[in-house]
């Protein structure tokens, strides 16, 4: 370091090792962000052509290759409604414990491990899981109602992190002021902390019920289906659903129209993206809000 | 009047706090249905054999099961991924938490937030329609279909982890170390290179082990663009069939409770505990990279 202040001809190296290396790092964050708008573009560039009302109305005819999409995205549609039932409840409360009413020791020390280990566990894992209970032990068949279990279980830990975060991000005094005027640690929670924490919970969710709208490997493992006669009525029945769908006629239909493919892509994307972007907006917006 | 009160938020509490077990009982869970349904296969199946075995044929008689060529494929797969993800990623956290103004950085982190939204099966069929044809042809390969190209797309997938877990761990280094290096005359450069990076290195290992988790974890791309070759490769640039590719290719075919899918289940286990050990040392590195600047 003792070189650091040193002649003029150091001080210039110095200087364009600083410019070489920024750049650098520009660069790098570039080759980031670019692919990911190319990709996205290039999906709806080559997608959005085939995407016609009929496509988005209509059953899939000789596996996929005519017809439309409708049954898939209504296999989906049920799918996040299923996840969105089983996971938020329980996912609401165990961050709530977590928060609120936890105190240190060994047992939330478990907990806590707990989730960090769920959130890493992989998504054919969650498949195997969800097969070898729901499927097999609780007898559920390949039914819409395993497969949103499956998908809640694994979305469980997303949920209780995320709000779990949006409520530890409540003031002390909150708690405090309410406590004070006598209200009893629930009615805190239930009347300070959960509507001051809402926006943050509620980000927390879309991403949680976009992500499951786009996982694969879990239903593939739980048994999803590729071609059904007719739309599932009931929990118990088989169902399509869009990630599968797209998997399937890419990799499985010989002589698929490329152009069905990326339609397929592109309502997929669109429908996992809007409740990212729905998130991060709400995110945003809230957060510029509390600031001033 | 009163202990009515207390009771419901007795109530409340008790009901609450179940919930909150349902976290460790699912883990739990698919521990103990993972062991449940992959260790039986040890009653008919040499463990040493299922851990060596350098072949996979489940149905041929008599059926082979050796984890060893997927194995090495989650290897070069996982280790390519993070070759590449880890300069770009600890660079581009440098440019957003370093270099690039707040306006810049407002407008960056979410879009690399959305990275990680776009599902695995839509990266998958880039991968296959876009990114193969390219390997193939600058390589000069027959195929596209290779463990390099599901390293490149899995690199993209854990680049968001990389970089905003790395972001948030040189955010965290206290303004001080920044200005101790001015002081000392140091350029913005130097003080990154010698001293915020340093000082943020458990955050970047901790940010690399998800990555990591990350990459192993990943099933749909891996099934569609590492070419499913069942073969110890030697270089990262076959066909290859990485473990949660090998599961989520047979778990359909496979017969409840037979050999193939008992086979897989413990495929399903090895898997499990590689990311479990993976994630225990994120979490371990992050806590001490917490406590390092809390006063």
């Amino acid at each position: 370091m003792s070189t650091l202040a040193g002649s003029r001809r150091e001080v210039f190296a110095r200087r364009w090792i600083q410019i070489a290396g920024f750049s650098l790092a520009g660069l790098a964050t570039a080759a980031v962000i670019a692919p990911v708008i190319w990709v996205v573009a290039d999906i709806f560039v080559r997608g959005h052509s085939a995407i016609t009302w009929d496509f988005l109305t209509q059953d899939p005819a000789r596996q996929g290759k005519e017809g439309g999409i409708f049954p898939v995205i209504v296999g989906t549609f049920y799918l996040m409604i299923g996840t969105l039932i089983f996971a938020v409840p329980v996912g609401l409360q165990a961050a709530i414990y977590l928060s609120e009413y936890a105190r240190p020791g060994r047992l939330l020390r478990l907990i806590n491990l707990s989730i960090v280990n769920l959130a890493g566990v992989p998504s054919i894992v969650y498949g195997l899981f969800g097969l070898s209970l729901f499927v097999f032990t609780l007898n559920l068949k390949t039914s819409i109602l395993a497969a949103s279990l499956t998908l809640a279980c694994q979305a469980l830990a997303l949920i209780i992190t995320s709000s779990r975060e949006a409520m530890v991000a409540v003031p002390r005094e909150w708690r405090e002021g309410a406590l004070a005027l006598g209200a009893s640690r629930w009615q805190t929670t239930r009347h300070v902390v959960l509507p001051r924490a809402m926006p943050g919970i509620l980000t927390g969710i879309m991403l949680a019920i976009g992500r499951a709208a786009g996982e694969t490997a879990p239903i593939l493992a739980v048994g999803v289906a590729f071609q059904l006669g007719k739309l599932p009525n009931s929990p118990d029945d088989q169902f399509l659903a869009l990630p599968y769908h797209l998997y399937a006629i890419a990799i499985q239909v010989p002589g698929m129209p490329e152009s069905r493919m990326w339609a397929t892509a592109l309502v997929l994307l669109a429908v996992v993206l809007a409740f990212n972007l729905g998130g991060i907006i709400l995110r945003i917006y809230y957060g510029r809000r509390r600031q001033s | 009047m009163l202990s009515l009160r207390r009771l419901r938020e007795q109530a409340i509490e008790g009901f609450i706090f179940l919930n909150a077990l349902l976290g460790v009982a699912v883990l739990v869970g698919i521990m103990l249905l993972l062991l449940r349904e992959g260790l039986p296969l040890f009653r008919d199946y040499s463990f040493i054999d299922f851990i060596t075995g350098t072949h996979w044929y489940p149905v041929s008689e008599p059926p082979t099961f050796g984890m060893l060529p997927s194995f090495t494929a989650t290897l070069w797969v996982t280790g390519g991924a993070i070759a590449i993800a880890l300069p770009i990623g600890v660079l581009s956290a440098v440019f957003l938490s370093e270099v690039a103004p707040p306006w810049l950085r407002d407008v960056l982190k979410p879009l690399i937030e959305l990275i990680s939204g776009v599902p695995s099966i839509v990266i998958g069929f880039i991968g296959l329609l876009v990114l193969a044809p390219f390997i193939a042809d600058a390589l000069n390969l027959n195929t596209g279909l290779t463990g390099l190209t599901a390293a490149i797309m899995l690199a993209f997938m854990s680049l968001p982890l990389i970089i905003s877990i790395s972001d948030d761990a040189l955010q965290a280094v206290p303004d001080e170390y920044r200005e101790g290096a001015y002081a000392l005359g140091a350029t913005k450069w130097q003080t990154v290179w010698f001293v915020l990076i340093p000082a943020a290195f458990s955050g970047v290992t901790a940010s690399v082990m998800l990555g990591i988790g990350r990459a192993v974890g990943e099933t749909m791309t891996v099934l569609m663009v590492a070419g499913g070759a069942l073969k110890i490769q030697h270089s990262i640039a076959e066909p290859m069939r990485p473990m949660t590719a090998t599961i989520a290719a047979e778990i359909n075919n496979a017969v409840q409770g037979g050999l193939q899918y008992r086979a897989l289940f413990a495929t399903g286990i090895v898997l499990f505990i590689l990311t479990f050990i993976v994630n225990l040392i994120a979490d371990i590195v992050l806590e001490r990279q917490k406590r390092k600047f809390q006063r």
